[in-house]
């Protein structure tokens, strides 16, 4: 039983092949249904970004697992071969994938260091994988622990603070000039992605007026209705602008719609108070020209990403702290995996109940003193017997389900019936008990059991 | 007395200024408490040399240019300070404390000359009151104004420094520069009236039309157009904040006049 994740990135893979192997949010339930239907893959998710496309997988074995997933990865688009794609791959396993996808949730990975969408995007992957049933024990642990950590870096350092993302750039900007967002106006020209993002960041921001225009008036409508604000004809739109605090354009336009002479009329008609306008268009929408007009302030997309950049700087130091507590936290979870395997339950276990036994029969020995040595072996012999006999089903079962995909959940059961994370929790008291378990053993375990004690884990006992 | 604690406030003020402009450079923001405490502590000795000031000084004396600027000082702390609780827009001091500075240092390097007129009437105290009350007024105008300035070229230019990312929003200053027209203007009205009414007084004319006098009233009506203008036509934002800046030059070039006509007596 393995963690792997298989996948690529923006660090990897350049956009004409992620573009090809990004699976959309409609398909993602079935291709990652799919990815569990491959040979070897008990648990499976989907992460699927413009930036990456991962499969996180719980496998019986890295080769044949890798294997798998790199050719359910090919068989996601029929244009990508297998050629093509495996020079981009990057294959991670054990602990380095846990960090890899603790370091992925925390944005630590991402193109803008801190940006927060990878967090629910990740969110989104896992609520899908559980829908459909993909994932167990092992995945759904990895995962939520990847979101709590986000989290925790999030709040504990600065990472997240700072303009993360072009659109939210703008909202800093805007509150440079307008300390109070509450009463302002924003006009949307135009349905860019990135100009949407932004005017949504401003509402978030306590913005309250949105006026909202695209050459198609229905487009318009549609976008009013779903911003909750007011839809403007777009030969119009000009004449809105002295109304507007905030005018953000993101047309595809190969002309200037904004004219000097149109802010310099908006600006006259404001009193002189102050206009902020972002031109996130390519080609731009805004005559530059418009710098120059006093109490406008117009930002392009470069504008915005230089700042994006600064701040990408500083965000550096912040993410040095930040890989410090994945680390932490990526140690922290192997002990939990480390408890999830078979061997060691069972060494707990045994360890456990001779605990029980001999803590038992010294008391009632001690009141009979009078009994005879073969008495006393009787009298112990019994508790062994009963003993073994109570654990001896767990025991099988847990070794026969070693394999199977619910082998975890049982070992998860195990613990918990048996008490046996009070010592899993502190690693060294389980490696003394099983050391100090041998002498007992030797005195009272019958050789059935004796058998079943795994040799891995302790040699001493295998004998 | 009072001037030992004088000289205890302009050495905290010094600090103050010194430890307010190495915030204004540096990313941490640790350095604006330090520097809070200290324009803090010394607002509290200002307050007992202006008290033991008044409690030397007797009663039928006429106010002195040093006394005068010493109040300037001290209300430009106490607006600092209120405006800093209300809005911890710390980098207020940066512009404040070194101001207030300048005015008491100049206080101080005057002499406290005995003033040569014998006011009848205390007219003579309210009008050194309210006009420095108004200068504060266009004093804090004034602070925002340049900061505005700052700002506004900052984002023009798009450099995005440290200092962009310490000075508040553009609109915050606009507004920190007519409020504190709005309020200072009127009191420099009463000011100047309280001045034109002692001089009746004290010379059976309102005006005399001497230089500062001249300059006060340019000054008044400078102002007066600035506020009108912002009111009615949209003077405001980087308008407004040249206006305000320009205002308070006519301020000091009034006071200097009074200062080198006078040597210390306000009439």
């Amino acid at each position: 039983m393995h963690l792997i994740v298989v996948g690529l990135s923006h660090k990897t893979a350049p956009v004409e092949i992620r573009e090809k192997l990004a699976v959309p949010d409609s398909r993602l339930g079935e291709a990652v249904s799919r990815l569990c239907t491959y040979p070897g893959v008990k648990e499976g998710m989907l992460l699927s970004t413009c930036n990456r496309v991962e499969a996180y997988a719980v496998v019986d074995e890295v080769e044949s697992g890798y294997g798998s997933i790199q050719e359910f990865l090919a068989d996601t688009h029929l244009a990508l071969s297998s050629e093509q794609l495996t020079p981009h791959l990057y294959c991670h396993t054990g602990d380095r994938a846990i960090a890899h996808l603790f370091r992925v949730a925390a944005s630590l990975d991402s193109m803008i260091i801190g940006e927060s969408q990878i967090l629910g995007q990740l969110k989104d992957a896992f609520e899908t994988a559980l829908m459909h049933k993909t994932t167990g024990v092992v995945m759904n642990k990895v995962v939520k622990k990847a979101i709590s950590v986000a989290k925790r870096v999030r709040t504990e350092t600065k990472i997240s603070e700072m303009a993360v993302s072009v659109s939210y750039a703008a909202v800093e900007l805007a509150r440079k000039i307008f300390s109070n967002l509450d009463q302002k106006t924003v006009l949307l020209v135009g349905a860019g992605e990135m100009a949407k993002l932004a005017a949504r960041h401003l509402i978030a921001q306590g913005v309250r007026h949105v006026r909202i225009t695209t050459r198609t008036p229905q487009h318009a409508i549609d976008l009013a209705a779903k911003f909750g604000g007011v839809p403007v004809l777009f030969d119009q739109f000009r004449d809105e602008m002295a109304s507007a605090d905030i005018v953000l354009v993101s047309t595809g336009a190969a002309h200037y719609l904004v004219s000097v002479e149109d802010v310099q009329r908006a600006v006259k008609e404001r009193m002189n108070r102050p206009m902020f306008l972002i031109d996130i268009s390519v080609p731009r929408n805004i005559d530059p020209a418009v710098r120059h007009v006093d109490n406008a302030f117009l930002f392009d997309i470069d504008d915005l990403k230089h700042r994006v950049e600064q701040n990408r700087a500083e965000r550096v130091q912040e993410a040095e702290t930040a890989e410090r507590m994945v680390v932490e936290e990526v140690v922290s979870l192997l002990d939990w995996m480390k408890s999830l395997e078979v061997t060691p339950t069972i060494v707990a276990l045994r360890s456990r109940v001779d605990e029980i036994k001999r803590a038992e029969v010294q008391k009632v020995l001690g009141r009979l003193a009078h009994l005879s040595p073969q008495d006393r072996e009787l009298v112990e012999g019994m508790a062994s017997s009963i003993v073994n006999k109570l654990i001896h089903r767990t025991m099988v079962t847990l070794k026969t389900e070693v394999n199977s995909s619910s082998g975890p959940a049982f070992v998860e059961a195990a613990r918990r019936f048996f008490h046996l994370d009070r010592a899993a929790s502190a690693d060294p008291g389980v490696d003394r008990q099983t050391e100090e378990a041998p002498c007992l053993l030797h005195e009272s375990e019958e050789s059935e059991h004796a058998e079943r004690a795994p040799e891995a884990s302790s040699p001493k006992r295998a004998n | 007395m009072a001037a030992i604690w004088v000289m205890i406030t302009m050495v905290l003020y010094f600090v103050a200024t010194v430890t307010f402009l190495a915030y204004l450079l540096r990313r941490s923001e640790a350095l604006s408490k330090v520097s809070l405490g200290i324009t803090a502590l010394g607002f509290l000795t200002h307050t007992i040399a202006l008290a033991t000031g008044m409690a030397e000084a007797s009663s039928s004396s006429t106010p002195s240019f040093h006394a005068a600027l010493s109040f300037f000082s001290w209300t430009l702390i106490l607006v600092f300070l209120v405006v800093e609780f209300r809005h911890r827009i710390h980098v207020l001091g940066s512009f404040m404390v070194p101001l207030a500075l300048v005015s008491l240092g100049s206080a101080a390097a005057l002499p406290e000359t005995v003033p040569t007129l014998q006011p009848v009437f205390k007219t003579l105290w309210f009008h050194v009151t309210l006009s420095m009350l108004g200068t504060v007024g266009f004093a804090v105008a004034f602070v925002a104004g340049v900061m505005y300035l700052i700002q506004d070229s900052l984002l023009k230019s798009k450099r995005f420094n440290v200092l962009y990312s310490k000075l508040p929003a553009l609109d915050f200053l606009d507004h920190l520069n007519q409020q504190s027209i709005v309020l200072g203007f009127p009191l420099l009205t009463l000011g100047i009236v309280t001045g034109a009414m002692s001089a009746e007084f004290v010379r059976g004319s309102y005006v005399t039309w001497n230089p500062e006098q001249t300059w006060a009233l340019v000054t008044w009506l400078f102002y007066f157009v600035v506020l009108l203008g912002r009111l009615t036509v949209g003077w405001r934002a980087k308008r407004a904040a040249y206006l305000t800046v320009i205002g308070f030059a006519c301020v000091i070039l009034t006071l200097v006049g009074v200062l080198l006509k006078g040597h210390g007596a306000l009439s």
